[in-house]
């Protein structure tokens, strides 16, 4: 019996080891739901360790589509948003559930594909008519499916450009994030949407090009969104004002000018607070 | 009902039913101090059922237990009373670890010191010459050490009572005669009460003061060993104690203490006060039958003598049992050599006798 | 074939270095999951030693369940540990969702069921017989149910061990309640998916190679422990 004794005693000395007070005050804690772009690329691992330091507020990053962030806030579950998918954010504070929606930054979406360039859209140049040049030679074209930000960007595409894939044989959809995606697209030789951020950070091991960019439609911008706290009291309002702020402040939208410059040679995102959601791209 | 105050365990009116079928019904049973108690018969009779209920390890039954005098449950807790038990099964049950704990293992679970379970154990495993053994797994012993760990760990406990279910019936001939004798003496040095329980009725005859033949969950007949040996109260105790043979008839002559029963038109006297007309069983043990080679052996003192024809001659340890169509059936033994002095041969005839006083009567 | 040389190299720097992030994350995968494991096994085996040494109705069928249970997909039990810790859930009072908590729960729940698995059949295995001759001894009840578990031992060390195996490799229910939130909910297997999908494969890859170790590492020791005791 001995040896489960030493087991149960070693197990306790590891328990009361330091760094599991997870009994947090419940008042600095703030839920931040964002999408998978803003962690993949790093943004969040260097900004939110200045914002807690300066506040002692304690944000919990939860990673997720934009679309699953939005249901988290429908549901009270999350105090804040920083979302890229205007249409459903627009939707969302119309029906109440958020408030105080402020534009953070933005970069773009791109179409991406395997240097070959099957379906030959390089040439296209613009969006739509790409879209429909793949649906036309039936190019494999890899969508996320799972109601992120950038798959409702994907959508709105496919319905500008008059065309409806699902059900196709050539459209394929993952239900993953965007890394994942990207890395099955390699692995297919498709074609998909991305973000810049997210494609530049695995740029090195997925063998895709850069095939269609610059267009107005394929603009990814984001948001910072406080879940309405008139509906959800138990959402942290005063640490939910603390983290807009921030987000917007001119110190944090200088961290952004220059995030990524080093490492990729040119920047991630574009700070725009304060800036009017239609000039963007302009 | 005896009410002396010697009598260690009573059971009264116990009764244990299972889906409607009474698997054990004991009206009474004392247990004296000191007395070691046979159960025997065959398996199925409900002699593990009965040592299992009187321990408490069975339950539920109806009915009562007093130890000393006072009544398990009421006076005595069953914790308490269990206690003052230990229970050896047929198999050893050894527990996974050394022979030294496992013969520890009662003293530990009563919460004896240290010092005083070192030399209990040690004791024992002297008691059953197996003191070598102390530090070895108990899974690396054979059979019979193992048997000897455990009776050695239910005596450690120093129990009131022993109850013994079989604890040797798994084991080979010599190791389990061995066994025996140890046992018998430790028994009879350490004065313990033991029930036990065997269907091997040398084993019963060797150990016992007192036996009970069990049937079908209850005690047909309980007396000392010769008691049940010879005068078995009905046929199935007759058969089980070894009565090869068993004849009904009926009385058609009787004078003074004797009388004269016909069994398929042969006579046969016996010893015993019966009815004429009546019909009676009578057992005849196969080492009360003399055979000899004259066909008319006239100079016998036996009253009963008959000639017979061998129908089958067959080996049973020292002796060789040979059975007779005398018409009726006849059971005899008889030792190898006289097989070979009186050349028995099957199909041959022979004469048979045995005296009215070997006959056990049994009245229907 | 570069690719895992190269997470191998890494994997080998991060130990060597003590990388502070690495080595917290290890830590709190430790932590998690030894809790969780601790939590299953107080639960498990005394649940499994219950059932497995008592007599009722629809036994049988309780049996199965847990059988079931044993295989249980740590993405639904992520997902329903999720709906019932939400703020407005019913355990939402907790508020220990996205808390190295809220995965000890949810590794718990995983790992009870195989704990308890293997228990009730490790004790129904042993001799029916063994529990009479153990109460015959004059043990109390609990002394019995502790000398049956002695005897089960090495089963029940092989519970330790796949338990414990099944919630320090489990990802899909620790991401979704715990987060991966850096610093604070990030284990070994959550901070593998994500570097995986942020396209650091090398770092993924000596994430894993840690995991391993540690896992391997653990049930070596578990597994030298039962060898000494079996040839003992």
């Amino acid at each position: 019996m001995r040896p489960i004794l030493l087991f149960v005693f070693t197990m306790i000395v590891l328990l009361s080891a330091p760094g599991m007070n997870t009994v947090q005050a419940r008042q600095k804690n703030i839920i931040l739901a964002t999408t998978t772009s803003t962690q993949d690329s790093g943004l969040l691992d260097v900004l939110l360790p200045i914002f807690e330091k300066k506040t002692g507020y304690f944000v919990k990053t939860i990673a997720v589509g934009s679309g699953q962030a939005m249901a988290m806030g429908q549901k009270g579950e999350a105090d804040v948003l920083l979302v890229h998918s205007p249409e459903a954010e627009k939707k969302f504070i119309a029906e109440g559930y958020g408030i105080n929606r402020r534009l953070v930054m933005h970069n773009d979406y791109i179409i991406v594909g395997p240097s070959g360039d099957p379906v030959k859209i390089k040439a296209v140049k613009f969006t739509l008519e790409a879209f429909k040049k793949i649906a036309s030679e039936k190019g494999l074209f890899v969508s996320r499916g799972d109601n992120s930000g950038t798959h409702s960007k994907e959508r709105e595409i496919w319905k500008a450009a008059g065309i409806s894939p699902e059900g196709e044989k050539w459209y394929q959809q993952t239900g993953l994030g965007m890394g994942q995606t990207l890395n099955i697209t390699a692995e297919k030789k498709g074609y998909t949407l991305a973000d810049r951020g997210t494609y530049l950070a695995l740029k090195k091991n997925l063998g895709l090009d850069i095939l269609v960019e610059g267009d107005a439609i394929l603009l990814n911008i984001y948001h910072v969104i406080e879940v309405n706290p008139a509906k959800w009291p138990k959402a942290n309002t005063a640490g939910v004002k603390a983290f807009t702020d921030f987000m917007v402040s001119k110190e944090t939208q200088a961290i952004i000018k220059t995030f990524g410059v080093e490492k990729f040679g040119s920047p991630l995102f574009f700070p725009d607070a304060g800036k009017k959601e239609e000039k963007l791209g302009k | 009902m005896m009410s002396d105050s010697t009598t260690i365990l009573e059971a009264r009116n116990i009764r244990v039913e299972r889906g409607g079928t009474v698997l054990l019904n004991i009206p009474s049973l004392s247990i004296e101090e000191g007395e070691i108690l046979a159960l025997i018969g065959p398996n199925g009779a409900g002699k593990t059922t009965f040592l299992q209920t009187l321990s408490y390890l069975l339950k539920p039954f109806r009915g009562e237990i007093f130890f000393g005098g006072e009544k398990v449950e009421t006076h005595v807790s069953v914790l308490e009373y269990r206690r003052k038990l230990a229970m050896v099964f047929q198999y050893p049950l050894l527990f996974d670890t050394t022979v030294f704990n496992n013969v520890a293992s009662g003293l530990r679970i009563r919460g004896m010191k240290k010092k005083e379970i070192d030399d209990r154990v040690m004791e024992n495993l002297k008691r059953f010459g197996i003191p070598h053994l102390s530090h070895r797994s108990a899974k690396t012993l054979s059979g019979g050490e193992a048997q000897r760990a455990s009776l050695a760990r239910a005596f450690a406990i120093q129990p009131e009572i022993l109850l013994l279910d079989e604890p040797f019936a798994s084991l080979d001939p010599p190791t389990r005669d061995s066994l025996i004798e140890d046992l018998e003496r430790i028994l009879s040095q350490t004065r313990t009460t033991a029930i036990f329980a065997t269907h091997d009725r040398l084993e019963a005859l060797n150990l016992s003061d007192r036996v009970a033949v069990m049937n079908n969950g209850m005690i047909q007949q309980i007396g000392s060993p010769e008691e049940v040996m010879n005068h078995p109260i009905d046929e199935f105790v007759a058969s089980f104690v070894g009565v090869e043979t068993i004849l009904t008839g009926k009385v058609i002559r009787k004078h003074g203490g004797t009388f004269v029963a016909s069994i398929s038109g042969k006579e046969i006297e016996a010893v015993g006060e019966v009815y004429l007309d009546e019909t009676v069983i009578l057992c005849i043990r196969p080492e009360n039958v003399t055979l000899s080679t004259q066909p008319r052996p006239e100079a016998t003192s036996a009253r009963n003598v008959f000639v017979g024809r061998i129908l089958k001659i067959a080996p049973l340890g020292p002796y060789q049992k040979v059975h007779l169509d005398c018409g009726f059936p006849l059971v005899a033994y008889v030792t190898r050599h006289s097989v070979e002095e009186l050349s028995l041969i099957e199909g041959n005839e022979v004469g048979a006798s045995f005296k009215a006083t070997g006959i056990t009567v049994i009245r229907k | 074939m570069d690719l895992i040389f190269e997470g191998i190299k890494k994997a080998f720097w991060l130990l060597v270095t003590f990388d502070p992030e690495v080595f917290r994350i290890t830590f709190l995968s430790l932590q998690v999951s030894g809790t969780a494991t601790l939590v299953s096994l107080l639960i498990g085996v005394s649940t499994g030693t219950a059932i497995a040494l008592s007599q009722f109705p629809g036994k049988r069928f309780m049996v199965s369940l847990v059988n079931t249970g044993m295989g249980l997909p740590p993405v639904v039990v992520g997902l329903f540990v999720t709906i019932f810790l939400w703020r407005n859930g019913p355990l939402g009072f907790l508020g220990i969702l996205y808390t190295p908590t809220a995965m000890i729960l949810a590794q718990a729940v995983i790992a009870t069921p195989i704990v308890m698995g293997i228990t009730l059949a490790a004790i129904q295995q042993l001799p029916k017989k063994l529990r009479l001759q153990i109460l015959a001894l004059g043990a109390t009840r609990l002394q019995m149910v502790w000398i049956l578990m002695k005897e089960a031992k090495l089963p029940l060390l092989a519970a330790v061990m796949a338990g414990f195996g099944g919630v320090i490799s489990e990802v899909g229910a620790s991401i979704m309640v715990g987060g991966n939130i850096k610093g604070y909910s990030r284990v070994l297997t959550t901070a593998t998916v994500m570097e995986t999908s942020r396209g650091n494969f090398e770092i993924a890859i000596a994430l894993g190679i840690i995991l391993l170790l540690l896992a391997f590492s653990i049930n070596f020791i578990i597994t030298q422990i039962q060898q000494r005791e079996r040839t003992r």
